[in-house]
């Protein structure tokens, strides 16, 4: 099954009820699967938007009447979607969307790359916010994480963003869905289902007091440290013995891991640390690691954005190098452990015990 | 056991289809897969290509860096990849649309006039088919039996003539191997 389809079929057993998408390479498969599956459903709302914006806006109404809605673009559709995501934030709803990020700026290309990590984790449109950031690395994690974002974000009222690229979106492997929604979501307290018996509630973005806003950007911010303290998560490969451990994300850690699989049968003891949650960010994790290795080797499709909070985590306390590939370029995984060779050597780490 | 093969052509000729039916019935096999394609925006012309991974064992990089097959349905697909090969690779060349040779001497050359075959036979949209059936006897990677009923499954939908003609273009290319 294609990554893209995956999503698809993972977020309708989740219980996801509507869907609103704007046609953009390589997320189209997505599209394609829901107006197919999801608009046959009892229930179930399929609407291809004029637009991007009008799409995310279409989520937003969804999730304030309380159902659990998705959308998905790829990079330039992304960022027009950002108020709305900005809004949806504000306003503490729910909503998963998926980003199939392609090479840019701009219109950029249609190749898969991941220069979309800045405006992911640092929430992306305007305001003090975060947005969950999930980042799957196989098809089958893209059935998973679409449950558990859907999971989240209803836990939370946080949107969540998964954040694939156009290779694993596209890309087909053996999938397996695990999970299944309850027939019956909980009711979620925080939406608008009509007041009666109840005094009406209020759910705005905006207020004119500033104290007031203080107050709400205080009461965001105890939950996203919540987030960080329950959800962060993480992957550690071969690195119990590590001279040099590759940082990667997404599909960039399955090209790292191909060349480290090669490395270890040369005889260079290499791990890797594949952050899975981008937001938050396992801090914690990387600098446990820190404690026993000293050469952390970043590797991105991009020029260089998860290297910092690699450098932000590990401070003076490691020596932290990059290697990434910008615009849609896919490294292979000889040419990672071309990089791999030369650092190793360079650093002296085939000679020190 | 970690065999890549990279099948590539322009849009319109079935070098993705060729991968898709591989893929599905190494799965159905018990092995581990991966399927990647890559084309342009175009629905035909272009370029296409898609990368295969089959193993025994989880697959870490669906990206291959230097494949053991490449299957050229044309010439530009050749060129582009022939440098990528593993030595000792081989290389499915569809002679129909290629008059250049091949210029590594490390591999093995298979040589396939899928095109010409396949209109024999009565169609040249078949030539993938004709194409993929001489990979398989070649490569052993999926039994030829499992590949019809593949072929069969995918084309369900398209109605009996057309898996028909589909079937007997992947056996012709399989036969013309001994």
């Amino acid at each position: 099954m294609s990554g893209n389809a995956a999503i698809g079929e993972a977020a309708i057993r989740a219980g996801c009820q509507c869907y609103f998408g704007y046609p953009i390479t390589p997320q189209n498969e997505l599209t394609e699967y829901m107006a197919q599956n999801l608009s046959r459903r009892k229930g179930c709302t399929f609407i291809q938007a004029e637009s991007e914006i009008s799409a995310i806006n279409m989520v937003y109404g969804a999730s304030v009447a309380g159902v659990r809605a998705m959308t998905s673009s790829s990079s330039p559709g992304i960022s027009l979607k950002q108020e709305g995501i900005s809004y949806l934030a504000a306003c503490e709803l729910p909503a998963v969307i998926v980003n199939m990020s392609r090479g840019g700026p701009g219109l950029g290309s249609i190749s898969a790359a991941q220069s979309d990590y800045y405006q992911s984790t640092r929430g992306g449109g305007h305001g003090d916010y975060r947005t969950i950031v999930l980042a799957p690395s196989s098809v089958q994690e893209l059935a998973d994480f679409t449950h558990r974002a859907f999971e989240l974000s209803d836990q939370y009222l946080v949107p969540v963003i998964i954040l694939g690229d156009g290779m694993i979106g596209q890309m087909m492997e053996p999938v397996e869905f695990k999970h299944e929604a309850p027939a019956e979501l909980p009711i979620r307290e925080r939406a608008l289902r009509g007041a009666k018996g109840r005094n009406s509630r209020i759910i705005k973005t905006f207020t004119s007091n500033p104290a007031e806003l203080e107050e709400i950007n205080w009461s965001l911010f105890r939950r996203y440290q919540l987030i960080e303290k329950e959800e962060t998560t993480s992957e550690s490969y071969l690195t119990e013995d590590a001279k040099l451990i590759l940082v990667a994300f997404g599909i960039g850690a399955r090209i790292a891991k191909g060349a480290i699989k090669t490395a270890r049968a040369n005889g260079m003891k290499v791990g890797l640390f594949r952050p899975i949650t981008l937001w938050p960010f396992p801090t914690k994790k990387l600098q446990e690691l820190a404690k026993t290795t000293k050469f952390f080797l970043d590797f991105e499709m991009n020029m260089g954005q998860m290297v910092d909070d690699v450098h932000l985590a590990l401070g003076d306390k490691a020596n932290i190098s990059f290697y990434g590939r910008p615009g849609g370029v896919i490294a292979t995984p000889a040419e990672v452990l071309r990089v791999i060779t030369r650092l190793y050597h360079q650093k002296g780490l085939d000679t020190k015990k | 056991m970690l065999i890549k093969t990279v099948f590539a052509g322009f849009g319109g000729q079935g070098v993705l289809s060729m991968g898709l039916n591989l893929t599905q019935t190494a799965m159905r096999e018990g092995k581990h897969v991966t399927y990647l394609p890559a084309y342009g925006a175009e629905m035909r012309g272009g370029t296409a290509n898609c990368t295969v991974v089959i193993s025994d064992e989880e697959i870490a990089s669906p990206v291959a860096s230097s494949p053991e097959f490449l299957v050229a349905m044309n010439q530009p697909s050749l060129v582009k990849f022939q440098n990528q090969i593993d030595a000792g690779g081989v290389v499915f060349l569809n002679t129909s649309l290629i008059d250049i040779e091949v210029t590594r001497g490390d591999v093995e050359v298979i040589r396939v006039a899928a095109n010409q075959i396949a209109e024999e036979l009565g169609s040249v949209r078949s030539a993938n088919m004709v194409m993929l059936g001489a990979f398989v006897r070649k490569s052993n990677l999926v039994a030829i039996d499992a590949l019809v009923e593949m072929v069969r499954s995918l084309l369900e939908s398209k109605g009996t003539k057309i898996f028909a003609a589909n079937k007997k273009a992947l056996l012709a290319g399989y036969e013309l191997l001994k």
